[in-house]
């Protein structure tokens, strides 16, 4: 991860915990950026791949 | 009775008279005040309730009555299932704090309504999160063939508890593969049905989207008798499917002859050890399966469920991560809360992605009727293993135990997981069939097994 993305993820860590008034302790941000870098690198892996706009999300297979 | 008697031959012998349902029950709970140290599988026994529902059962018979198909089997559930009288823990220390349940999951209620007899309650990862069974609170549930190994998660005490002789029959939750690890890892059968199959409610949830629940045993029949009992619509579980139940037992012997058996190729024949390879190999070469096809796209399935599990886990404990993060297990407080700072927009790309994900998978079984794939890409590690070594690289453990478990259940289809005995430690091969077709592979494990490729294998003692 280079420095300015790093320094991204740290800002939007503290201001997402503001936002969703989660309670962080400073010794638990290293754990949460490591998952949080993860978690998007994998969501980029589907984001990336190109689907119809008609698409409809499927939470539920009744079929 | 031993402690190694089927689910099928203990109701056999309590509906012939041979034995009491009472005098099962006694021996089990018994066994496990004797063998559970080790294993740290139960959380709680249910010794009145037990007893009493046995008595009942052998109160029935000596009036005429027809004994169940499960009469006098002794069972045990995760400890996420409501159990009426206990707090339902699902893993954790917060969860101490809730009232206790004021009835059984209708799971439980099904298995009893069939003659089962439920005698506790299993430890798990704290709120199902988790591929190793190992537990802050409650310890780790160790691997009968080798204590200093994991059980598998985050059904953990569901797998030591079937595969330590301590029940014939155990029932577990799988979400990304938390039915199957265990199974695979303590060397069972198990089934993770199609999702809405059986119905989820009266248990504690994980991820809305991928929560399924099912059985683990020590024979494709048990948990195909298990499996019987249990299906059925359930309108207090909106996602259970409103269609009839399609027993599986009567076609159980039916053979595989005629079904076109493929192996996964592709994602699935990368990033595993050898004896995830033998073991595929050998159930491939007992039904004849030479055919390859590619699970297309296994790879972002696999992101897919991941991104989809973090969102909404992390709604789900939001208000916990809010008034009692510090009474989380760290590992799972920090998953949760990096869930929680997940974009939207990129939650919903998963989902629609899962669309596209099923019609191409459906499509493919139109040319064949099952798939083999391996359960996890390795046998139990030693608890508290933090890495693996596979082609030749050194990768981080726990998110690499469900990569071949969560591309398959990302999109609800049923599986059984067969055991294959290797040495020094068994390990397990999924049998995926079409949505709606537990038939299917339950035959094909049955299959299996009968040619003696598949077995739980006995721990050492």
């Amino acid at each position: 991860m280079s420095e300015t993305r790093d320094a991204a993820l740290d800002c939007f860590i503290a201001a997402a915990a503001a936002a969703l008034e989660l309670p962080l302790q400073a010794e638990w941000k290293p754990a949460i950026k490591a998952h949080l870098h993860v978690i998007w690198r994998l969501a980029a892996l589907v984001a990336e791949f190109d689907l119809p706009d008609e698409l409809e999300p499927a939470p539920v297979f009744e079929t | 009775m031993s402690a190694w008697q089927s689910a099928a031959h203990i109701a056999e012998a309590v509906n012939a008279g041979r034995t009491t349902a009472v005098a099962v029950v006694e021996a089990t709970l018994k066994r496990i005040e004797e063998r559970d140290g080790p294993l740290n599988a139960f959380t709680a026994l249910t010794h009145a309730r037990a007893l009493a529902r046995a008595t009942a059962i052998d109160l029935g018979r000596a009036q005429g009555k027809v004994g169940g198909p499960l009469a006098g089997v002794p069972f045990a559930v995760k400890n996420l299932f409501d159990v009426a009288g206990l707090p339902t823990l699902a893993g954790s220390k917060i969860n101490r704090g809730r009232p206790p349940a004021e009835r059984d999951s209708p799971l439980i209620t099904r298995l009893e309504a069939a003659g089962a007899v439920l005698v506790g309650t299993l430890n798990m990862g704290e709120y199902a999160y988790d591929f190793t069974g190992e537990n802050i609170h409650y310890g780790a549930s160790c691997n009968p063939h080798a204590t200093a190994h994991m059980a598998g998660g985050s059904s953990g005490g569901s797998g030591a508890s079937v595969a330590g002789g301590l029940v014939p029959l155990s029932l577990g939750s799988d979400t990304n593969g938390s039915i199957r690890v265990p199974s695979s890892f303590c060397g069972l059968f198990g089934l993770k049905p199609t999702y809405g199959r059986l119905s989820r409610a009266g248990s504690f949830p994980f991820v809305a989207s991928l929560d399924h629940l099912g059985p683990l045993a020590r024979s494709t029949l048990d948990l195909a008798l298990a499996y019987d009992a249990m299906q059925g619509y359930d309108p207090s579980d909106p996602v259970c499917v409103d269609r009839p139940a399609e027993p599986v037992v009567p076609g159980l012997d039916h053979g595989s002859n005629g079904l076109r058996v493929a192996v996964a190729g592709g994602y699935f024949k990368r990033g595993m050890s050898a004896a995830a390879q033998e073991a595929v190999g050998r159930v491939a070469a007992a039904l004849g399966a030479s055919a390859v096809v590619e699970i297309p796209e296994a790879a972002r399935a696999r992101a897919a469920a991941y991104v989809i599990t973090a969102a909404e886990s992390a709604a789900l404990h939001l208000d916990r991560l809010r008034r009692h993060a510090a009474d989380f297990d760290p590992a799972v407080r920090d998953r949760l809360i990096a869930g929680a700072m997940l974009p939207a927009p990129l939650v919903v790309r998963a989902q629609k992605f899962r669309r596209w994900y099923r019609d191409q998978v459906l499509g493919l079984f139109e040319s064949v009727d099952a798939v083999l794939a391996p359960a996890t890409p390795f046998t139990a590690p030693r608890l508290g293993q933090q890495t693996v070594l596979l082609d030749g690289a050194e990768l981080p453990l726990r998110p690499n135990i469900g990569i071949f478990t969560q591309p398959i259940s990302c999109i609800g289809l049923p599986v059984v997981v067969v055991p294959v005995p290797l040495q020094p430690l068994p390990i397990g091969v999924q049998i995926i069939a079409p949505p709606w077709r537990e038939d299917l592979a339950l035959r094909i494990a049955y299959r299996v097994e009968k040619d003696g490729v598949a077995l739980a294998p006995r721990p050492p003692r």
